[in-house]
């Protein structure tokens, strides 16, 4: 089935593969952690039983998310030193104590309070339970801390020294290491996309269920607080990837040019091209579309600025741009398709008909999944576009890879994609029927499932617990829900 | 045999704490898991499966621990160990993958819950496997030329990976059917008793098989262990393995709920100490020492300042959690 590639390619395949399968959950439960811990707070706030029930129906999705987030990392984890052992003997010295400390300081933060915050309800106060909740949320933003300053000191190495047998070693400063240029912009751009990923999924929800029942009271609230965030983040977001843009342009400038689609250097102020088809072979942009001067108006904030090309590069350094053209069209379009969306929920809003207009509904719906798509977009537009690196400019991608022979390489990714698609697929189908059911009054959580009642007792024996946990909803809720 | 505690020696503790850790960990859980078709379908396999929900991801992450802190404090130990064993690297990450999806797709697919059951009983018993021939396969010496792995894609397979594979399973299985006699009552009790004393006896059998066969596998390992003083000075390690098997032993027939569960952790315990002394000081055993493959200095002191001051929360917390979820896994409110 592989038998056309090289080990390379089918190592980057292998690792663009479970990365991107990976990337989905992280997206979408760093959102989500943030989502529950606000739920859950409101609850505590104002008593009202409808943020418990919302709290208890996103937190049953959230678990099963978090599984796959949990094994799908693992294997990341170990991707470095199956296919790419080179780069981590030349590069372990300066990333693996992030990884170290994403692990201390995240991955043990997590799971350590996972279990009280899937099943601890009636076993620990409610505001130790709503300080686990918060320990998850702050793990998935310290994880992304760690994993995303690994990743920029990949694409803009600083800080480091190399040593006798051409390995990184670290400076005299971490900070210069943690911090490094790329970092608070990619940091910044991706936590906000996990946001907006997990508004639209929350919107998209309430859409489904707000076209079946206008009245649907969960349905609304929950509606109402993924349009508030797509309005005020979609806006913040294109700002946020603008400037990101722009340091890009600053330090990998030939990523920047297979993004805008520029093979030739422009003297006199270079084109926005709208559309096109990348040839790499000739070097050219086919049918393109193109706004003159538009690309260095924005690049360069001026009309007649000199952008060059990448035939300012030597051949073998290019990154291939037909991926990174296309790639970065499909994010920046969802992300302007989704500041639209949250405009015109803006106008019902003002209009009060936001639970009333069912095709903000049906858009809203269609939108739903439009997080993870741009999500996947932008990754794969980062991580093309620093093509043929590993370590920008500095070790190749050839270079970093495992002495493993292509078959097993092959065998390998084959074993992945066909359980990665099985396991993950069943898993998403799971997810997707939960949604289906939409967040009911008095819903149960994880920890009352009706063919898993208690998913792990001991003091309190089950009804007991299952009482103790109804009462605390009824006591604080009583008669919220209208 | 002389230890010096600089920093490579200090790293080498700590991920040897950190392997120990998951050993332990998650092998219960995963010894549940390898256990799991023994149990009745219904009521007793929800039970198991409830005596580990809460804990089973923060067990996981010790072994993104071991494996990230050897990345991280021993890069080129990572990076020929990896290669070296890659087919069981794989299936060990898939054996995961099923086995920790199922903690949750079986309670959201009631009807196929028969075929998640199947599939946590599988990953659980692949990854346990595939753990121990990585040992066997490490322990066995594997080829290195320059700073890589030079050897074939199937050097890890022998007799002897088979050998300790099968011992970390039937350990995992101790472990697993010692932690369920603490969390269950009745009949799932007396079951997980009589589970304890045959994995006890096949995991006695095993290290006992591991124990002789270990020694002759390469002439440092059979230096090391009948070499005086060292003999002497090693002696208490076997006599110590072998009391703790009687007390474990003992201690299952009178159907005490804790004692036998610690004994099993002394006997892993134990076990580390003798692999530490069969490797010491290489990482990559017979080829690369903890010296050769260290991180730079300055790696080693800031992942050692996170260590210090994160690694007491880390166990404070996961003591927290497990004290929440103490006791008995109730038999009331399936129905």
């Amino acid at each position: 089935m592989f038998s056309g590639f090289d080990a390379t390619v089918l190592a980057r395949m292998q690792f663009a593969f479970t990365v991107s399968f990976h990337f989905i959950f992280p997206a979408f439960s760093i959102g989500l952690a943030s989502y529950l811990a606000v739920l859950e707070g409101l609850w505590l706030k104002t008593g009202k039983a409808l943020y418990l029930d919302l709290f208890r129906y996103w937190l049953k999705i959230f678990a099963v998310a978090f599984a796959m987030g949990v094994v799908s990392g693992l294997v990341m984890s170990y991707q470095f030193g199956t296919n790419w052992s080179v780069f981590s003997d030349k590069a372990g010295g300066v990333i693996g104590p992030l990884m170290a400390y994403e692990v201390l300081t995240a991955f043990f933060l997590e799971a350590g309070f996972l279990g009280v915050m899937l099943f601890g309800m009636g076993r620990v106060g409610k505001g130790l339970h709503f300080a686990a909740t918060l320990m998850v949320a702050l793990g998935t933003f310290i994880s992304a801390f760690w994993i995303l300053s690994v990743n920029s000191w990949m694409q803009t190495p600083t800080g480091y020294e190399i040593g006798p047998g051409g390995q990184f070693l670290p400076g005299p400063s971490w900070a210069a290491i943690i911090f490094n240029p790329s970092f608070p912009y990619r940091l910044v751009h991706t936590v906000i996309a996990a946001y907006l990923t997990t508004a639209l999924a929350v919107g998209a929800v309430g859409a489904w269920h707000l076209l079946r029942d206008r009245q649907n009271a969960h349905a609304r609230k929950m509606f109402s607080m993924a349009m508030w965030m797509a309005a005020l983040v979609a806006p913040v977001q294109i700002f946020a990837g603008d400037a990101h843009g722009l340091n890009t342009l600053e330090h990998q400038p030939a990523k920047v040019m297979a993004m805008e689609g520029h093979y030739q250097s422009h003297p006199h102020g270079a084109p926005l091209y709208l559309f096109g088809i990348p040839d790499d072979r000739t070097q050219t942009l086919r049918y393109a579309i193109a706004i003159p001067k538009a690309s260095s108006l924005i690049l360069k904030h001026d009309p007649d600025a000199p952008l060059a090309g990448l035939d300012t590069i030597a051949p073998d350094k290019r990154p291939p741009v037909w991926i990174v053209f296309w790639s970065f069209r499909v994010m920046v379009g969802l992300g302007f398709a989704m500041l639209g969306l949250g405009l015109w929920s803006l106008f019902a809003r003002a209009r009060k008909k936001l639970y009333d207009w069912p095709w903000l509904h049906r858009a809203a719906l269609v939108m739903g999944p439009s997080g993870f798509v741009a999500v996947i977009a932008g990754w794969v537009t980062t991580e093309v576009g620093r093509q043929p690196y590993t370590v920008y400019g500095l070790l190749t991608t050839a270079e970093s890879r495992s002495p493993i022979a292509a078959p097993a390489v092959a065998a390998s990714l084959l074993a992945f994609i066909l359980v990665y698609c099985a396991v993950f697929g069943i898993g998403v189908w799971y997810i997707l029927k939960l949604m289906n059911q939409g967040a009911h009054p008095h819903e149960t959580g994880p920890e009352q499932d009706e063919r898993a009642p208690i998913r792990s007792a001991g003091i309190t024996p089950g009804p007991h617990q299952h009482a103790a946990i109804e009462e605390m909803g009824e006591d604080s809720g009583a008669g919220a829900v209208t | 045999m002389m230890v010096n505690f600089d920093l490579a020696t200090v790293w080498a503790f700590i991920i040897a704490f950190a392997v120990l850790m998951y050993v332990v960990m998650d092998g219960f859980d995963l010894g549940i898991g390898i256990l799991f078709p023994f149990y009745r379908p219904g009521a007793e396999r929800d039970q198991a499966m409830n005596a580990i929900a809460p804990v089973w991801d923060g067990n996981e992450t010790w072994l993104v621990l071991g494996g990230g802190g050897l990345f991280a404090a021993f890069p080129l130990a990572y990076a020929i160990v990896l290669p070296a064993t890659y087919p069981l690297m794989i299936a060990m990450l898939l054996g995961l993958v099923f086995r920790g999806v199922a903690f949750e797709f079986r309670w959201r697919d009631p009807r196929h819950q028969r075929f998640w059951d199947r599939a946590f009983f599988a990953g659980s018993l692949v990854a346990a496997m595939a753990q121990g021939m990585t040992l066997g396969a490490l322990l066995q010496g594997v080829h290195v030329e320059g700073r890589a792995y030079a050897g074939g894609w199937l050097d890890w397979l022998s007799p002897y990976s088979l050998l300790t594979g099968a011992g970390v399973v039937v350990g995992y299985a101790l472990l697993g059917a010692c932690w369920l006699a603490i969390k269950v009552e009745g009949d799932a009790q007396t079951r997980a008793f009589r589970h304890a004393r045959a994995a006890a006896l096949a995991t006695l059998l095993a290290m006992a098989a591991v124990s002789l066969a270990t020694p002759f596998l390469g002439q440092q390992y059979f230096a090391r262990w009948f070499h005086m003083p060292l003999l002497i000075a090693l002696a208490p390690v076997p006599v110590a393995t072998v009391s703790v098997a009687v007390l474990l032993w003992r201690a299952l027939g009178r159907r005490e709920e804790w004692p036998p569960f610690l004994y099993a952790l002394a006997l892993f315990g134990l076990g580390a100490i003798g692999l530490g002394v069969s490797m010491w000081p290489y990482v990559v055993p017979q080829s690369v020492t903890i010296w050769q493959a260290a991180a730079p200095e300055r790696s080693q002191v800031f992942m050692l300042i996170g260590v210090g001051l994160v690694m007491p929360l880390i166990l404070a917390y996961t003591g927290w959690a497990y004290w929440v979820f103490r006791g008995k896994v109730g038999e009331h409110g399936y129905h």
